[in-house]
C-alpha cells in the first residue's frame, strides 16, 4: 500500500515534468504545424542558465532564493531563445514544414555539440535547496518532497495556459489559428507575430522544464534536454498532437507507466513501456491521432 | 490548361524533353564505371595525401578511413529510399542499421552461429522488425510518424545500454568474435578486404536501388511523395507503398550495419544513438535527397568530415582562436549542424545539386 | 467616378498553372461589382490575388496604396473585408467568440450585428461549427461589417443556401452596398441582377467583358457565350 502510494507520486511528478517538457512543443506544434526540435536544446540552455546563475550568486545565500532567481534568469534566457530561433530560422521558411523540422534537427546537433565544446560532455552536480530534498511521510510512506513541487509547479502552468487560451485575447487568435491560420490573417490579424510570441512562451517554458529536470535528475548534462524531449514526442503523439489537456493526461500516463513498469517488472523497463504503451495507442486508436496537420 | 493536372497524359502526347540531349547509354553508364574502377584500385596506391588522408592511401589507416566512408554512403542510400524517395520523415532508420550490426556481431559471439547463419539472422530479423515497427509508425502521419519513429529507436538504445543478458556489451559495444570470422577480413594488414567488403556494399546497394527506382514499386513511391492523395486516387495503396519503402530501406540499412559491423569488428551502441539516427538525415539532405549520388556523396563526406574534424581539433588548429571558440569548433557535430542548416536554407538540393547547378552554369553560360 | 480597386496585369501561378494570365480592371467606389465566369476560371483566386493569399505580379491599388507587396493582415485591416468562398467560420470558437478576433470590445454586442443578425445574437454562445450553413454565412457576413471598410470582397456568399436565405443575404448585401462599394463572386444570375449594378467577366485568364450587370444578364445569348449557363437553363430561383 505505502509502496503503491510513493509510485503514484513519483509517477505523478515524473508526469509532471514530461508535461513541462512537451505543453511547449504541443502548444508550438498545434498553431503553426512546425515539430520544434531544437526544443530539447531550449530545455538545455534553461537549464545551464540555471545552473550558472546558481553557481554565480554568492553561496552564502540560500539555495531556494538562488533556485528562484536562477529560473528566473531561465524563463527569460528561454523567452530569448524561442523568440530568436523563430525569427531567425523558422520564420523564412513559413510553411516548408519539412525544411523547418531540418532546420531545427541542424539547429539541436550543433548546439549539443556547442555546450559541450563549453562546459564539457561531464554532467555537473547541482544544487537543491534543503525542503525539496527531504520526504512526508503519508499513510506509512514517505514521499519526496520535490515531486509534490514539480506537480504543483505542472498544474499552475496547466491552470495558466488553460486560462491563457479560454480568456485572452491572445488565447483566441491561438484557438483560431490552431484551426485555420490563413483565415485569421484574412481577418486583420498579424498571426506571424502571434507565431513569435507563442515560441518565446514554448522556449520559457522548456527552460523551465529543463530547471526542473536537471533539480530532479540532481546533475546538468548536455545530452539532458534531447533524452526529455523524446519522451515528450511520444507524450506529444499520445495527447492527440497539439490538444493541451491531452497532453497533460498523456504526460501523467506515461510517467506513472513509467514508474509501475520499473517498480513492479524490472528497473529500467519503464522507460521501455513508454514505447511500447506508445505502441499500443497507435495501434488501438489511430484515427484520433491524426495530426492536424499533414 | 489547369484541368490536365489531374488528367494522367496520353503516352503518345509526351514530347521528347528538350535540354540535354539524351546521352548513349554505354556513355551515361561510364562515369559510374570509371569511378567503381578508380575505386577499387585505390588499395594499390602507396601515394601519400598530406591533410587529406592519414597516411598512404593504401595504409590501413586509410583504408579503413574510407572503407568505413564507403560504409556510410550506403547507410544513407538506404535511408533516401525512405526519405528522399518516398518522402517518410523517419527518424528511426539507424534501428535498421543497428539491428543488422548487433544481430550479427550477437549471433556470432554470443550464439556462436556460423556466420552465413548469422548474416541470416541480421538480415531476416532487420526485415521482419521494419516490418512491425513499420506497420505501426505508419498509423500516423507526417510529423506524427516522425516522433514515433524517433521513439521506437530510443527504444532499441535503451535496449543496447542495458546489456540484456550480457549480450549487447552495453556502453562498451561488443566486438566480433575473431574466429568466427574468415581471416582475411581480420586484423590491421587486411584492411583493403575490409575496404573491398565496403565497396561491393554499396555497389548492391546502389543496383538495388536503382532497380527499385525503375521498377513499378518505384513509381509508386515517387507518386506517394509527390501527393499522397493523388498517388491513393491513381489507385495505389499508399500504407504498403510506404510500409515496402520502409522494409526495403531497412534491410539495405541492415546490410549496412552487418558490413559496419565486419568493418569494425563489432557493433557499437553509437549505432542507435538518436545523433547517429539524425544524422542519417543530416547525410541525405547534405547530399541532395532523391538523388542516388546525392546520398552516396552525402554519407561519405559526413563521415569524413565528422573523422577529419576530430583530427583537426585535436591537431590544435583551432589553438589560435580564444579558448571557448575553439572548444565549440573542436566539435565536429557542431560545425556539421551549422553547416547543415546553411545548406537546408541556401541549397536545398543539396551539394549534388548546388554542384550540378553550378557545372551546367560553367557549361552554358 | 474614382475606383476603390484597380488591377493592372496581374498574374497568378500556381506550380506549373497560369491561372490568372494578365487580368486588369477597376471596382468603382460605389455599389456592387459583380466578378463572373465558369467555374474554376480564378475568380476566387482574384479575390485571393488581392489578399495576397495568392502567389501574385502585377499591380493591385486599394484607393491609391499599392498593395502587392503587402502582407494579407496588413491589407484587411487597412479596410479590404473579405467573406470567403466556404465561410470558414471557427468552428470551435462560439458564435461570439469568432467576432471577437475582429472586434474585441464588442463582438456579438455590436449594434450592427443586432441590427442585421438578430439570430446570432441569440446563439452567442453557440460553438459556430453546429450552426446551419446559412448561420454560418451570416457569422462569415458579420464578422467583417465590425470593421469600417474600404471594400468588400464576398465569395459566393449564397452557395449551397435555401431559397429564402439567398433573399435574405442579398437583402443584407444590398444594404451593405449603399455604404461600402463591394465586389461579389455569384453564380446566381437573378441575385446579380437585382444587386449589381456593373459585371466583370473572367474567361482562359482574363476578363473577357465588362459593362452593364442588366445588360448582360437579359442577354441570353452573351450569358451563354461567357458563362456556359442562360437563365433559362439555371432556373430563375
Ligand atoms: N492552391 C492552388 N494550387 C493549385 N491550383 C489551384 C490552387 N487554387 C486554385 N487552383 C486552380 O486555379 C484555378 C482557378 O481556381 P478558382 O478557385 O480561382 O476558380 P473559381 O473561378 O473560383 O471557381 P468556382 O466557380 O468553382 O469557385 C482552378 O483550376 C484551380 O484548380
Ligand atoms: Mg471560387
Amino acid at each position: 500500500m505505502s509502496d503503491l502510494l510513493l509510485i503514484l507520486v513519483t509517477g505523478l511528478g515524473l508526469g509532471a515534468l514530461y508535461f513541462l517538457a512537451a505543453s511547449g512543443l504541443s502548444l508550438i506544434y498545434g498553431l503553426m504545424g512546425v515539430l520544434n526540435f531544437a526544443h530539447g536544446s531550449f530545455m538545455t540552455a534553461g537549464a545551464y542558465a540555471a545552473w550558472v546563475t546558481m553557481d554565480a550568486m554568492p553561496s552564502s545565500t540560500a539555495v531556494g532564493l538562488r533556485l528562484l532567481v536562477a529560473v528566473l534568469v531561465a524563463l527569460v534566457v528561454g523567452t530569448l531563445v524561442g523568440v530568436v530561433v523563430e525569427v531567425v530560422l523558422i520564420r523564412p521558411l513559413y510553411r516548408h514544414h519539412i525544411q523547418q523540422v531540418l532546420v531545427t534537427v541542424g539547429l539541436s546537433l550543433a548546439s549539443v555539440a556547442a555546450v559541450q565544446g563549453v562546459f564539457g560532455s561531464d554532467p555537473y552536480p547541482v544544487a537543491k535547496p534543503s525542503f525539496m530534498r527531504g520526504t512526508v511521510d503519508v499513510l506509512g510512506a514517505r514521499l519526496p518532497v520535490d515531486r509534490f513541487v514539480y506537480l504543483a509547479v505542472a498544474l499552475l502552468l496547466l491552470g495558466g495556459l488553460l486560462a491563457l487560451l479560454r480568456y485572452t485575447r491572445l488565447g483566441l487568435v491561438i484557438r483560431a489559428g490552431v484551426e485555420n491560420r490563413t483565415m485569421v490573417e484574412a481577418l486583420g490579424i498579424d498571426v506571424q507575430r502571434t507565431f513569435t510570441i507563442v515560441f518565446g512562451l514554448g522556449g520559457a517554458v522548456a527552460a523551465l522544464a529543463g530547471v526542473l529536470f536537471s533539480q530532479y535528475a540532481g546533475t546538468v548534462s548536455p545530452l539532458q534536454g534531447g533524452s526529455l524531449l523524446i519522451y515528450a514526442f511520444i507524450v506529444v503523439v499520445i495527447g492527440g498532437m497539439g490538444s493541451l489537456t491531452g497532453t497533460a493526461v498523456a504526460a501523467f500516463a506515461v510517467g506513472l507507466v513509467q514508474q509501475l513498469a520499473n517498480y513492479y517488472a524490472a528497473s529500467g523497463i519503464g522507460d521501455l513501456s513508454v514505447v511500447l504503451l506508445l505502441a499500443l495507442v497507435l495501434l488501438l486508436r489511430p484515427s484520433s491521432l491524426q495530426g492536424a496537420h499533414a | 490548361m489547369t484541368a490536365d493536372v489531374a488528367t494522367p497524359t496520353r503516352p503518345d502526347a509526351v514530347e521528347p524533353e528538350p535540354g540535354p540531349r539524351r546521352r548513349p547509354p554505354w556513355l551515361r553508364h561510364l562515369p559510374p564505371v570509371v569511378l567503381l574502377l578508380v575505386l577499387a584500385w585505390l588499395p594499390y596506391v602507396p601515394v601519400e595525401l598530406p591533410g587529406l588522408l592519414p597516411g598512404r592511401v593504401n595504409g590501413p589507416g586509410s583504408m579503413q578511413l574510407l572503407a568505413t566512408c564507403l560504409v556510410f554512403a550506403g547507410f544513407a542510400l538506404s535511408y533516401d529510399v525512405i526519405f528522399g524517395r518516398t518522402g517518410l520523415l523517419s527518424f528511426g532508420h539507424a534501428l535498421f542499421v543497428a539491428s543488422g550490426s548487433y544481430l550479427l556481431t550477437i549471433s556470432v559471439s554470443s550464439w556462436s552461429m556460423p556466420l552465413p547463419l548469422a548474416l541470416l539472422v541480421a538480415l531476416g530479423g532487420t526485415t521482419l522488425l521494419a516490418v512491425v515497427v513499420g506497420g505501426i509508425a505508419l498509423r500516423v502521419g507526417g510529423i506524427a510518424f516522425a516522433m514515433v519513429t524517433l521513439a521506437f529507436a530510443q527504444a532499441a538504445s535503451i535496449i543496447v545500454l542495458r546489456d540484456p543478458g550480457g549480450v549487447t556489451g552495453g556502453e562498451e559495444g561488443k566486438a566480433l568474435a575473431r574466429d568466427a570470422v574468415p581471416s582475411i577480413l581480420v586484423g590491421v594488414s587486411n584492411a583493403p578486404y575490409r575496404y573491398w567488403l565496403a565497396l561491393g556494399f554499396v555497389v548492391v546497394a546502389f543496383l538495388l536501388v536503382q532497380a527499385l527506382v525503375a521498377s513499378r514499386a518505384g513509381h509508386a513511391m515517387a507518386a506517394v511523395r509527390e501527393n499522397e492523395g493523388r498517388a491513393a486516387v491513381l489507385g495505389f495503396t499508399t500504407y504498403r507503398v510506404k510500409l515496402l519503402a520502409i522494409v526495403v530501406g531497412a534491410f539495405l540499412g541492415g546490410l549496412g550495419g552487418v558490413v559496419h559491423a565486419l568493418v569494425l569488428g563489432g557493433s557499437s551502441p553509437h549505432l542507435t544513438s538518436a545523433e547517429f539516427t539524425l544524422a542519417l538525415l543530416v547525410m541525405v539532405v547534405l547530399g541532395g535527397a532523391g538523388s542516388r549520388w546525392g546520398a552516396l556523396v552525402g554519407g561519405f563526406l559526413y563521415h569524413y568530415a565528422d573523422a577529419r574534424l576530430v583530427e583537426a581539433s585535436g591537431s590544435g588548429v583551432f589553438d589560435v582562436l580564444p579558448d571557448v571558440l575553439a572548444d565549440v569548433l573542436g566539435e565536429p557535430l557542431f560545425i556539421l549542424g551549422t553547416f547543415f542548416v546553411v545548406v537546408v536554407y541556401f541549397a536545398p538540393t543539396g551539394l549534388t545539386g548546388l554542384g550540378g547547378r553550378l557545372v551546367r552554369k560553367a557549361v552554358r553560360p | 467616378m474614382t475606383s476603390v480597386l484597380t488591377l493592372e496585369d496581374v498574374h497568378v501561378r500556381y506550380g506549373g498553372s497560369h491561372v490568372l494570365q494578365g487580368v486588369s480592371f477597376e471596382v468603382p467606389d460605389t455599389g456592387v461589382t459583380a466578378l463572373l465566369g465558369r467555374n474554376g476560371v480564378g475568380k476566387t483566386t482574384t479575390l485571393k490575388a488581392v489578399l495576397g493569399l495568392a502567389p501574385r505580379t502585377g499591380t493591385i491599388r486599394v484607393r491609391d496604396r499599392e498593395v502587392q507587396g503587402e502582407r494579407t493582415h496588413r491589407i484587411v485591416a487597412g479596410g479590404v473585408g473579405y467573406v470567403p468562398e466556404d465561410r470558414e467560420v471557427f468552428g470551435g470558437l462560439t458564435v461570439d467568440e469568432n467576432l471577437r478576433l475582429v472586434d474585441q470590445a464588442s463582438g456579438v454586442d455590436a449594434p450592427i450585428v443586432g441590427e442585421l443578425f438578430p439570430d446570432l445574437v441569440a446563439r452567442r454562445h453557440q460553438r459556430a461549427g453546429t450552426l446551419s450553413g446559412g448561420q454560418q454565412q451570416m457569422v462569415s457576413l458579420a464578422r467583417v461589417l465590425l470593421r469600417d471598410n474600404d471594400l468588400l470582397l464576398v465569395d459566393e456568399p449564397t452557395k449551397g443556401l435555401a431559397p429564402k436565405l439567398v433573399t435574405e443575404v442579398a437583402d443584407v448585401l444590398a444594404r451593405v452596398a449603399t455604404t461600402t462599394p463591394i465586389l461579389l463572386v455569384e453564380q446566381n444570375l437573378p441575385l446579380v441582377r437585382r444587386i449589381a449594378d456593373t459585371v466583370v467577366v473572367l474567361d482562359a485568364g482574363t476578363v473577357v467583358h465588362r459593362g452593364d450587370a442588366a445588360a448582360l444578364v437579359e442577354d441570353p445569348e452573351l450569358t451563354t457565350e461567357l458563362l456556359g449557363v442562360s437563365m433559362r437553363a439555371k432556373g430563375a430561383a
